[in-house]
């Protein structure tokens, strides 16, 4: 999706008619303001072929079988199913027998890196409260990547995690797409060809973080205001680098206008370049998002903490917005009053995409835990979602949040081989994960020594028990 | 499996026939086994027992005694992120130790009965860590039904390490001496209360009834709960502590498996959030999933405890992965029972399913550290509680809005 450059006089402002990322699929004439001056520099490693053996498989589509192989070849499911494939030479086979297998987890709501471990001030990379809208920074400007946490939940199986600006401001920012692999650099783990999301919040924060400093928003009425005052603004911004691109292409000969990468921002997500990933808790803001969405025409990929999605689950689903939510997460503000551990099965019954995060450093080495608490919590309301579908709601649908559903999430053949092999059946609280598989590629063997992040050596967790 | 009080409330009396009965203080299950509840306290336990005439009887696949969190704030925090409805914090101001959180506390909270159904059955009240001393104020054990009063004060919370450090003039080493001189002042205080009356007495540092809160820390009367995460700062304050013959309780705790064998040797009791596995802070660089099968290897006595008190209920998930990462399961269960109920002093009352104790008990409908179980009928005292909260309710009303096509809008209407 990077244009290539053409405009000689110009190199990082590039001009070019192409198909947007819009959900409808319509043709949408974009302007692509830059490339990516910050691209990834990812590689997958290279291992050799591996087979799974007589493992039972969840798809992470809603499929399962209680045993089956898949075979990673090159970085890729290069199959998967119920008969033993042809195996490439060298491949090395795993006997996973009574184990279970499924896609690498993805977190599609974490602060891994940008709020890292320690926790110290020098650290507070999440959060630029310097402004309600402050749509130009970008999560991979603050990661860390020595943050050992990227390691923890590696060990929990976590092979994707977007990683997102805090939720202080009305714009807070670029989220960034993450392979969870080790690196020297934010490049280097940066999910190739994923594209950026906006992150976006209604409802308590921004309001209390600069109603305190007597500014807008100091209301919700603030919040929505901020919202369409900066939009637009962008709408203007646009359409003055649209006449511009116009007269240009007619052979005229003006001063392009000045460039802000505020409005920047915000007009990538109104030409459907970005998502908004909405921090939203109320399921009548929800509906207030909705119609900006609409008002400005722009996309909202999800709904993230959305602890009253389950209330407007059919709007949700209508719009095709997914939820982003806890399993149990309640009570710990007033806008998470309403929260209950049948969300996440209520919104997957009435056809909403519904997906689980963690938004903790915590909660992301345990996601298959949230997801058996999410899906239990529906059994017991006698809503008729299977285990196989419930799995959906940490890889495939956190993986369609971000916008990657083509290149990972589930094991069908040609993705990105992201495999978890558990040592039991995932949703038993006493399965843990055996090994991990980025591209094909093993980064976590249970039985093996930690990759320890930088910050972890000569650390006493480091140097070994007691 | 909802069941309605039978006649007056603790005269009922049930016979629970399980297929696993853990009591909490032998090794094994009964497997079957019984328990007999009786105005409410439990009056027998057995692998079988004879159903009174007047019992009502009910069968579970497993039994356990109520939980226990020894260090939450259900009912004195309702919404954490409003600061008028937190109570358990007493900010900068005149008093520390002596906050006593019980006067705060409220039986009717939202957030006590969305617990409950779960399985908890009963807390130690404690302090928040961010009021304006290290000297936190004094806890209470609370149950979770209307008489809810079982023991208070329970223990003196302090805070040390970095928390303490920013309320000790950002001094770790300070936390430390102003803990000293407190115990020392309670000391003096308590060994000439006359001549403090008449005004014959040294100045004090802190206010008497701070001072009376430390008095019973130093008869061992309750005992002394000092949160505290580094190895190093447990070590400077087992020094401390060493002339004043206090009860201990290191809480947080997160590197004690460094000094588990002093901390065995020396019978200092462990709180601890199993999950807790993060460098979050230069004083939990060696945080581990697998603390707590090395604390027990080490002989170290802890109970777990969970952070957000509103999910409290998930402390069998927190005992569930300390089993995944090497406890055994008996101690996993110990640690979300008993071992908090010791801790809190109340061991005599609730925490095992023995006779004469208090019925906590709970029927459930699998392996009670699995996540995917879940609580069938919960008895407080006795009396088998409704099973339903505020969140069931809510997903009760937009179940039945979704499956009712009829509806325009959720039954916001009688």
């Amino acid at each position: 999706m990077h244009p290539t450059s053409t405009w000689a006089s110009l190199p990082l402002l590039l001009f070019l008619t192409m198909t947007g990322c819009h959900p409808d699929d319509q043709k949408k004439e974009a302007v692509i303001f830059a490339q990516d001056p910050y691209p990834s520099t990812y590689q997958r490693p290279a291992a050799s072929p591996v087979l799974l053996q007589h493992a039972a498989i969840y798809f992470g589509n809603g499929g399962f079988i209680e045993q089956g192989f898949v075979l990673l070849q090159a970085g890729k499911i290069a199959y998967v199913g119920s008969r033993k494939p042809r195996l490439p030479a060298q491949t090395q086979v795993v006997e996973a027998k009574g184990r279970y297998v499924t896609p690498g987890l993805i977190d599609p709501h974490s602060h891994l890196g940008d709020y890292p471990s320690p926790e110290v001030e020098a650290h507070q990379d999440g959060n630029e409260m310097s402004d309600p809208n402050t749509a130009q920074v970008r999560a991979e400007h603050g990661i860390w990547p020595q943050d050992p946490g990227f390691r923890l939940a590696r060990e929990g199986g976590v092979t994707t995690l977007a990683v997102l600006p805090g939720s202080a401001n009305l714009f807070g920012g670029w989220t960034a797409v993450l392979k969870n692999v080790p690196a020297r650099t934010v490049q280097g783990m940066k999910f190739p060809g994923a594209g950026a999301g906006m992150k976006m919040a209604c409802g308590e924060n921004p309001k209390r973080v600069y109603g305190r400093r007597k500014q807008l928003p100091m209301t919700r009425m603030g919040n929505m205001a901020g919202f369409r005052e900066a939009l637009v603004q962008a709408q203007g911004y646009v359409q003055r680098w649209q006449r511009w691109q116009q007269t240009t292409s007619h052979g005229g000969n003006e001063q392009p206008p000045e460039r802000n990468l505020k409005l920047e921002s915000l007009g990538r997500m109104l030409q459907g370049e970005m998502a908004a990933q909405v921090h939203c808790y109320r399921a009548d803001e929800m509906a207030q998002m909705l119609d900006l969405a609409q008002e400005f025409g722009f996309r909202i990929a999800a709904f993230h903490h959305a602890t009253e999605a389950y209330k407007v689950a059919d709007l949700l689903a209508r719009r095709d917005v997914c939820a982003v939510v806890w399993a149990d997460w309640w009570g710990f503000k007033l806008e998470s009053w309403d929260g209950i551990r049948e969300n996440a099965a209520l919104l997957q019954v009435q056809g909403a995409c519904v997906a689980l995060h963690s938004d903790d450093p915590h909660g992301i080495q345990r996601l298959n835990q949230e997801m058996t608490k999410a899906w239990a919590a529906g059994q017991r309301l006698g809503l008729a979602v299977t285990k196989a579908q419930a799995l959906a709601w940490v890889t495939l649908h956190p993986a369609r949040v971000l916008g990657i559903a083509q290149q990972t999430g589930s094991l069908e053949e040609g993705k990105m081989a992201d495999v978890v092999l558990w040592s039991g059946d995932p949703f038993s609280v006493y399965s843990l994960v055996d090994q991990v598989y980025i591209d094909g590629a093993l980064v976590h063997a249970r039985t093996g020594a930690h990759a320890a992040s930088d910050f972890e050596l000569g650390t006493v967790v480091e140097m070994g028990a007691p | 499996m909802a069941i309605m009080a039978m006649g007056a409330q603790g005269a009922a009396s049930y016979l629970i026939n399980a297929q696993k009965l853990y009591t909490g203080v032998d090794a094994q299950p009964l497997e079957p086994g019984a328990v007999l509840i009786e105005d409410g306290l439990i009056r027998a336990v057995g692998p079988q027992l004879p159903a009174p005439p007047h019992a009502t009887v009910l069968q579970a696949k497993v039994v356990t005694a109520g939980l226990f969190d020894p260090q939450g704030a259900l009912g004195v925090a309702e919404v954490p992120g409003e600061q008028a409805t937190v109570d358990n914090v007493a900010h900068t101001g005149r008093l520390g130790a002596a906050l006593d959180v019980s006067l705060g506390y409220n039986p009717r909270s939202v957030a006590v009965a969305v617990n409950r159904i779960e399985g908890l059955t009963a807390m130690q009240l404690a302090p928040g860590m961010d009021g304006g001393s290290i000297l936190a104020g004094m806890g209470a054990v609370v149950q979770f039904n209307q008489k809810p009063l079982l023991r208070r004060p329970s223990a003196l919370f302090v805070t040390l390490g970095e928390q303490g450090a920013s309320r000790a003039q950002g001094s770790r080493a300070m936390g430390l001496t102003i803990l000293r001189e407190a115990l020392e002042d309670a000391r003096d205080l308590s060994a000439n209360r006359l001549a403090y009356d008449s005004g014959q007495r040294r100045h004090y540092a802190l206010a008497r009834p701070d001072l009376e809160a430390l008095v019973a820390v130093l008869g061992g009367i309750i005992p002394l709960v000092v949160r505290v995460d580094r190895a190093a700062d447990m070590e400077h304050l087992l020094d401390v502590l060493k002339p004043f013959g206090v009860r201990l309780v290191i809480s947080g705790a997160s590197e004690a498996h460094l000094v588990a064998s002093r901390l065995a040797a020396e019978q200092v009791r462990v709180l601890l959030d199993p999950l807790q596995n993060l460098p979050i802070s230069f004083d939990t660089l060696a945080a581990r999933l697998d603390q707590p099968a090395l604390l027990a290897r080490a002989g170290v006595r802890f109970a777990f405890t969970i952070a957000e008190s509103h999910n409290a209920r998930n402390l069998r998930q927190s005992a569930g992965n300390a089993v995944a990462h090497g406890l055994s399961w008996m101690d996993g269960l110990r640690a979300i029972t008993i071992r908090g109920a010791e801790l809190a002093g109340i061991d005599h009352l609730l925490g095992s399913l023995e006779p004469g104790k208090l019925a906590h008990v709970v029927l459930w409908d699998g392996d009670p550290l699995e996540v995917a179980s879940s609580a069938q009928q919960v008895f407080l005292s006795g009396v088998p509680i409704p099973m339903t909260s505020r969140q069931t309710m809510l997903a009760r009303r937009y179940a039945a809005f979704y499956s009712n096509r009829q509806m325009k809008q959720p039954a916001y209407l009688p």
